[in-house]
């Protein structure tokens, strides 16, 4: 078997050069779309486009066969520029069944380029997904431009002599499809057949069968001359240095590693199983010999509860979870932050409320984050806007609790936790150390140990660890003694502790950055964010600046305590715009905190904001 | 460093304990300190860590590490102090409502985890901190605040409970009689792995003498069962025996029965059948009742397990590398002039 496929140089198909282009695969949920998508991607990555995906897929493992239900799908946007989302509506679409077109054929551009599967279009198939007629023999279609494969056939065919038999023929199929992309797009094969020898070196037949399908779709392409268009996105001009592809879940896994390790911790992760943050879990599990502890406890209670232990035994302690898993936690929250610990709490939020749409992004647990609480418990809360900000958010997230023995929210999201982005490798020795320091000795008179005697600057209680001599001390959910640490029923003594409390929490503003806007400095208008709507936010005002709109815009990582200008810049603006992914939660916080006519765009449909929704929001605006 | 000398006065706190007058819970106190003087370990080695209930208040009494923590929780929360912190001896106070109510989940599974705790389980069998509603122990047809027609909810044997759940170490202790606690905190002590001691604690205010019939001058000698390791388990003045009959612990006149037919004690046992027959001579403290140690059995504990495997991936994989960490997904470089990029999409 030669190991080169035959390119394109014979052919007369023509080359198209393409700023961006946005794919989508789209299959039942056992096609290997997932796969797929990120081999496409990776590829893609390797040759220098920058890139943004979002993947999406059913809460069922394997929903029926055939059915709108079980559709997975993956959505990548390549680019020769910095892009700021995984795209609106897709370039091309593959769709290995009647039910993946069905669900996905609306978000098509029109005039885009459609890959079917015309194998699997039968009448059983089509009535599945609630086809009156074939949408290859009517009309439907016309339009864009269709190119039917026979990709079962075509697979069947060209594994025959692989060694893989039966009904696993058919699973090469996703190769077949991405092999047919990488010709139609020009993307390098190499990657692609090097993962797959790596990935099945222990079932060679399995590796030989993907790697027959790969080159049979290539080679379908040049062969048919399957449409006289294929398609280049050049490499992106990035900023020079070594990228490595990051989704959001690595991201945080990867940045409470690194934290732990520029604190001169040993890291503590306490957590239950539960989409979409389990990868973390399965991440930190890896990296044993980073001195990492995790701990699948029996329910997101222990999860919580283990985490304040660790942390009360001197660890860089984690808790992570989503949002039910989180209102679970929220009694164990509470009781860290009386006895002020540090300790970090990760909601990968999704849909809600209840179980509500799990394997969907949302950003509807922010007020939940702010004061979802018994009592009066004002923690930090900060969000990453991306996979990549996701490793700093970490990081900053284990600064603050460290430094002020507290709590602090971490949030990140569906779509950030599984889409992925390029990421400059930061520079691991730039990256300032946290400071750490246990009590070592008493800090009261004849040699008394004083636990809630504070530093005069973070306000922050000593941190002593059990095993340090003279230290001996209790902690407690009941009320303490201010200094001292003991309990204490005294009504002035509660209203001074819980008002050091909040002073507490709220200096951190002094220790953060301030907050920056991006854009025209007389802009007429302003569109704040928070969390993964950010790459869209950008993405958006700069269309609108190409319209000569004046926009400008600002992420704010810092949820509570805001950055200390965050007032006089939101006043600088006459119009402020808050698009989220929830029903209005930073626009009600903004509203009552800022005293601001700012005004909302927001969605709830399981799915991040389209640049253009945005856009249009913003042309209105600035009219 | 020579072992530290202690008194139990080292262990006290200035903390004025705050129990009703005349609360099993003192005497309870009482026999940990003084087992813990005696231990001549190091004071700041020890943690107690509880959660809510009158028990709870506990860890504010011992002059060590504590935490008082929330209702249920104290297995959860102590586990996350022994997992990463072997060095230390870390202990659980909880009560019948905080570990078998809305604690039993964690109870449970740190159990059949087997992680190094020591958990003394105050047995009520009554809520005294909400002033008297039934326990997840109180006896059927208790009239209590909550229950003014009688219970009807059936309780758990929390010894049957702790050896369904793969306990290693299960054991009944009363605690009016000090010698035998701190006995039994002694077993536990050494025991490796998790220890499960239920305490039949007296609560005077809200369900005085519950455990009259093992404590009483009287009815104790009838009816309190010593198991003793490697003696034939015999009480009522050894007028009574308990033999293995159709799979079931029986109570026999010892006259009645050929005296090697007696069941001899021996809570190594690694099935736990016997030890749960023995479970359920009673189903509470109403007559004959067993007191010592049901089971002591070795079992990797979750904490060695953990920290082993962590030392394991230090030798294989080498001490953490953080840039090889971030670039292990395949990396591509973007060189200054531009365009090229050229990559490496290996993963490791």
């Amino acid at each position: 078997m030669a190991d080169e496929i035959a390119t394109s140089e014979t052919s007369s198909t023509r080359t198209e050069v393409l700023e961006r282009v946005v794919v989508r695969f789209a299959g039942d949920s056992g096609d290997g779309m997932q796969l797929a998508g990120n081999r496409f991607t990776d590829a893609s990555a390797l040759f220098g486009n920058d890139l943004a995906t979002l993947p999406s897929f059913p809460a069922e493992i394997r929903a029926p066969a055939g059915t709108l239900p079980g559709v997975s799908s993956f959505q990548v946007q390549i680019a020769d520029f910095d892009i700021l989302t995984a795209g609106d509506a897709p370039d091309c679409l593959v769709a290995m069944n009647p039910a993946a077109l069905m669900k996905n054929f609306q978000d098509l551009r029109q005039g885009g380029t459609l890959i079917l599967n015309t194998d699997a279009f039968d009448e059983r198939n089509l009535a599945k997904a609630g086809y009156q007629s074939n949408p290859l023999e009517d009309d439907s279609l016309e339009g864009f431009r269709v190119i039917k494969v026979p990709m079962d056939e075509l697979t069947k065919e060209a594994v025959k002599d692989s060694g893989v038999s039966g009904r696993n023929v058919l699973r090469s199929k996703n190769f077949f499809a991405l092999g047919l992309l990488a010709w139609l797009f020009h993307r390098p094969t190499e990657p692609t057949i090097e993962w797959v020898e790596k990935k099945f070196a222990k079932h060679p037949e399995v590796a030989a069968a993907n790697k027959m399908a790969f080159k049979a779709g290539y080679t379908f392409g040049v062969a048919t001359e399957a449409t006289k268009t294929t398609f280049e996105v050049k490499p992106a001009h990035l900023r020079p240095g070594t990228y490595t592809n990051i989704n959001g879940n690595t991201g945080l896994a990867w940045g409470l590693i690194t934290a732990a390790q520029k604190a001169g911790l040993p890291l503590f992760y306490g957590t239950y199983p539960i989409t979409p943050a389990s990868d973390i879990l399965h991440e930190l599990s890896r990296r044993k010999n980073f001195g990492v502890r995790t701990f699948q406890a029996e329910d997101e209670i222990a999860g919580v509860g283990t985490a304040i232990g660790a942390a009360f035994a001197g660890n860089l302690a984690v808790t992570g979870s989503s949002g039910p898993g989180i209102a679970l936690k929220s009694e164990g929250i509470s009781l860290a932050f009386m006895v002020e610990l540090p300790l970090i709490v990760i909601n990968v939020q999704r849909g809600g409320p209840s179980t509500g749409l799990p394997t969907k992004p949302e950003q509807s647990d922010l007020l939940f984050s702010l004061y979802g609480r018994h009592g009066e418990a004002p923690l930090p809360v900060i969000a990453a806007a991306s996979p990549s900000d996701a490793f700093e958010c970490a990081i900053e997230a284990a600064r603050i609790a460290l430094t002020y023995m507290t709590p602090v929210m971490l949030l990140s999201d569906n779509h950030i936790a599984n889409g992925s982005e390029p990421w400059l490798l930061p520079d691991i020795d730039a990256i300032p150390d946290i400071e750490v320091s246990f009590a070592k000795h008493p800090n009261g008179p004849d040699g008394a140990f004083l636990p809630y005697m504070r530093d005069v600057n973070t306000f922050a209680r000593p941190w002593a660890v059990p095993g340090t001599p003279g230290l001996e001390h209790r902690i407690g959910g009941l009320e303490k003694e201010a200094i001292s640490g003991n309990v204490s029923y005294d009504p002035a003594n509660h209203q001074l502790m819980t008002d050091t409390r909040a002073w507490k929490v709220a200096n951190i503003a002094n220790d953060i950055p301030l907050l920056e806007v991006a854009g025209e400095e007389d802009a007429d208008l302003l569109v704040l964010g928070w969390g993964s709507t950010s790459g869209a936010i950008r993405a958006a005002a700069r269309r609108a600046r190409l319209e000569g709109r004046k926009v400008a815009t600002a992420n704010l990582r810092y949820l509570n305590p805001m950055p200390t200008n965050t007032s006089d810049v939101l006043h600088s603006y006459e119009k402020i715009l808050i698009p989220e992914v929830n029903t209005g939660q930073l626009l009600k916080l903004i509203r009552a905190e800022h005293l601001l006519d700012a005004v909302g765009i927001n969605k709830v449909a399981g799915e991040p904001f389209k640049v253009s929704e945005i856009t249009e929001k913003i042309m209105e605006m600035t009219k | 460093m020579s072992a530290p000398s202690y008194t139990r006065a080292d262990f006290q706190t200035d903390q004025e304990v705050r129990w009703c007058p005349g609360c099993g819970d003192y005497t309870i106190l009482a026999s940990v300190q003084q087992f813990l003087a005696g231990l001549n370990r190091n004071r700041e080695e020890f943690v107690f860590i509880s959660g809510i209930g009158c028990a709870a208040r506990f860890p504010y009494y011992v002059n060590t590490y504590g935490m008082h923590s929330i209702h249920g929780r104290a297995p959860a929360i102590a586990s996350g102090v022994a997992t990463t912190r072997p060095d230390l001896s870390v202990w659980v106070i909880t009560g019948d409502g905080d570990a078998l109510s809305i604690g039993g989940n964690h109870l449970i599974h740190t159990l059949r985890r087997n992680v190094n705790l020591k958990i003394l389980l105050f047995n009520n069998q009554i809520y005294g901190l909400t002033k008297g509603q039934y326990s997840p122990t109180s006896e059927v047809g208790k009239t209590t605040k909550s229950t003014p027609f009688g219970s009807i909810d059936y309780p758990f044997n929390p010894i049957s409970l702790a050896l369904g759940a793969e306990a290693s170490f299960v054991a009944r202790t009363l605690d009016m009689d000090r010698t035998h606690t701190q006995s039994i905190l002694e077993a536990a002590y050494k025991h490796e792995g998790a220890a499960f001691i239920e305490i039949y604690q007296n609560c005077n205010v809200f369900n005085d003498k519950a455990f009259i019939q093992i404590s009483g001058k009287e009815e104790r000698l009838h009816n309190r069962i010593d198991l003793e390791v490697g003696k034939p388990i015999v009480f009522d003045g050894g007028a009574k025996a308990i033999i293995i009959r159709d799979g079931e612990a029986t109570i026999v006149d010892s006259s009645s029965v050929d005296p090697k037919a007696i069941l001899v004690h021996d809570p190594t046992r690694p099935n736990p059948s016997v030890a749960y027959a023995l479970s359920r001579l009673s189903h509470g403290p109403y007559g004959p009742t067993p007191l010592g140690i049901f089971r002591d059995v070795a079992r990797p504990t979750y904490d060695s397990a953990l920290n082993e495997q962590l030392e394991q991936a230090l030798e294989k994989l080498g001490e953490g590398d953080l840039k090889k960490l971030v670039a292990s997904h395949g990396t591509w470089t973007v060189s200054p002039e531009g365009n090229g990029a050229s990559g490496n999409g290996s993963k490791s």
